[in-house]
């Protein structure tokens, strides 16, 4: 399988590259068009700033190619809400490919939600495996609200969106490459889609 | 339910681990991949490594263990000792880190924090505050290992890095570190109020008490400890059972 991680110098792409790497399965770091266009399989990670993230995939045109990709792609924290229309970060257009917003927290509770909180409303082949309430590791600032899509969610203090899918796009709020056994569960689950 | 974190310290010279760690089912006691790994099966949240060398060439030994250590262990970390620049943190954020913790370079430069939030994300930024209390002072930071001592007063000093873009506050109470005697509630209590991004408690854990304490009346995010596991005086599954009996929400 031609298995190609994103790489648009938004994040830490080497933890997912690890955790692929303890499933031994080989995948190919790229920011290239035609790379990432030829894939069977795409994973998307991002960590850090909505715009910023938005100006690098501008500037090697992968903001017209995520869109258009067919294959199992696989969205990661902000890598997921890139995937959707707009963000409260920065007021930034986003992909545009989920026709979803990007809302900051507003709540009492310590903002960024940051450590292991549970999955709730397992609803996909992604989650195979898992356990309701499964713990998963947690660091972002801005959330996606319960929508059509959501496959999963998580309360902080109200329910969010933990996962989306839309078509062939799969997408998760949280690290699974740092959520222990039960990440690596949902890598694999995804690889197998 | 968001849960409260555990999280071992291990203080790493040259590569290795220091302060005698005692694991018989470890084979080397000293390997900070080996003992990260062990961590993470019994349950620990997060683990922080703090570089305790000096020299520059250890420095470099340093950023290879981080690679390593990501590369075996499926729960996040942090890292800190010795940061000063832009260019030490993408090291070691490129290298497989979760977090970076900076104290004294904070204090000498205070812009850091923002530019470091700025460049890479206010969640790979904590801020490692250490305080001590007087009588005459007050509680105040102190910076380069808690040898000096700054005009900051400890609430202030939190509340401007969280503003800068700190995404975590990791608050050591210097009169509680080592004595086993638990955790300063009031000031970690009146951080964590005075800020809206987590606190990470430390200094002074000696009783499954102690972090039940910390997390129910100083209202912190997480609490750290080092020698009471390293010298097994404590399990973190045993700790977890108690907190959960006592009403805290933890993972297990």
């Amino acid at each position: 399988m031609n298995l190609v991680i994103v790489d648009y110098k938004a994040g830490n792409v080497q933890s997912v590259m690890f955790a692929l790497e303890r499933l031994n399965i080989q995948a190919t770091l790229s920011c290239d068009f035609e790379t990432i266009k030829a894939a069977d399989k795409v994973i998307f990670p991002g960590v850090g700033e909505a715009s910023s993230a938005m100006e690098q995939l501008k500037a090697r045109n992968l903001d017209k190619l995520l869109p258009t990709l067919e294959q199992p792609f696989f969205g990661v924290c902000l890598g997921m809400q890139l995937l959707c229309q707009h963000s409260e970060e920065g007021e930034t257009p986003l992909l545009g490919i989920i026709p979803l917003e990007v809302k900051r927290f507003q709540t009492d509770l310590k903002v960024p939600h940051m450590g292991w909180n549970q999955l709730e409303h397992l609803a996909s082949p992604l989650f195979a495996g898992l356990q309701e309430k499964e713990y998963a590791y947690y660091v972002h600032s801005y959330y996606v609200p319960l929508s059509d899509y959501t496959i999963a969610q998580t309360s902080y203090p109200e329910p969010f969106s933990a996962a989306l899918h839309y078509k062939n796009f799969y997408a998760v709020q949280f690290h699974p490459e740092k959520s222990g056994p039960a990440g690596s569960q949902i890598l694999k689950n995804f690889l197998a889609l | 339910m968001l849960t409260k974190r555990i999280i071992p310290c291990l203080d790493i010279k040259n590569g290795r681990c220091v302060k005698g760690v005692q694991f018989e089912n470890i084979r080397d006691a000293g390997d900070p991949v080996e003992l990260a790994k062990w961590y993470a099966q019994q349950g620990a949240d997060e683990l922080v490594f703090l570089d305790i060398t000096a020299t520059n060439e250890e420095r470099k030994t340093f950023a290879e263990l981080v690679r390593d250590i990501a590369r075996h262990i499926d729960i996040p970390f942090t890292v800190g000792g010795g940061i000063g620049a832009v260019a030490d943190v993408e090291v070691l954020l490129m290298a497989g880190a979760d977090k970076v913790s900076i104290n004294s370079a904070a204090i000498r430069n205070p812009h850091l924090v923002a530019e470091l939030a700025k460049r890479f994300g206010s969640q790979c930024v904590t801020v490692a505050v250490d305080t001590k209390h007087t009588e005459a002072t007050g509680w105040k930071v102190f910076a380069r290992a808690g040898t000096v001592e700054t005009p900051h007063a400890t609430v202030d000093w939190c509340r401007q890095v969280a503003d800068l873009g700190a995404g975590e506050i990791l608050l050591t109470s210097m009169n509680n570190d080592g004595t086993k005697a638990g955790f300063a509630l009031d000031i970690t209590g009146a951080v964590s109020e005075a800020v809206s991004v987590p606190v990470v408690a430390s200094g002074g854990a000696g009783t499954m008490q102690h972090f039940a304490d910390v997390f129910h009346q100083a209202k912190a995010d997480a609490a750290l400890a080092a020698s009471l596991f390293h010298f097994r005086e404590l399990e973190v599954p045993e700790l977890k059972a108690f907190l959960k009996q006592e009403g805290v929400d933890v993972r297990i």
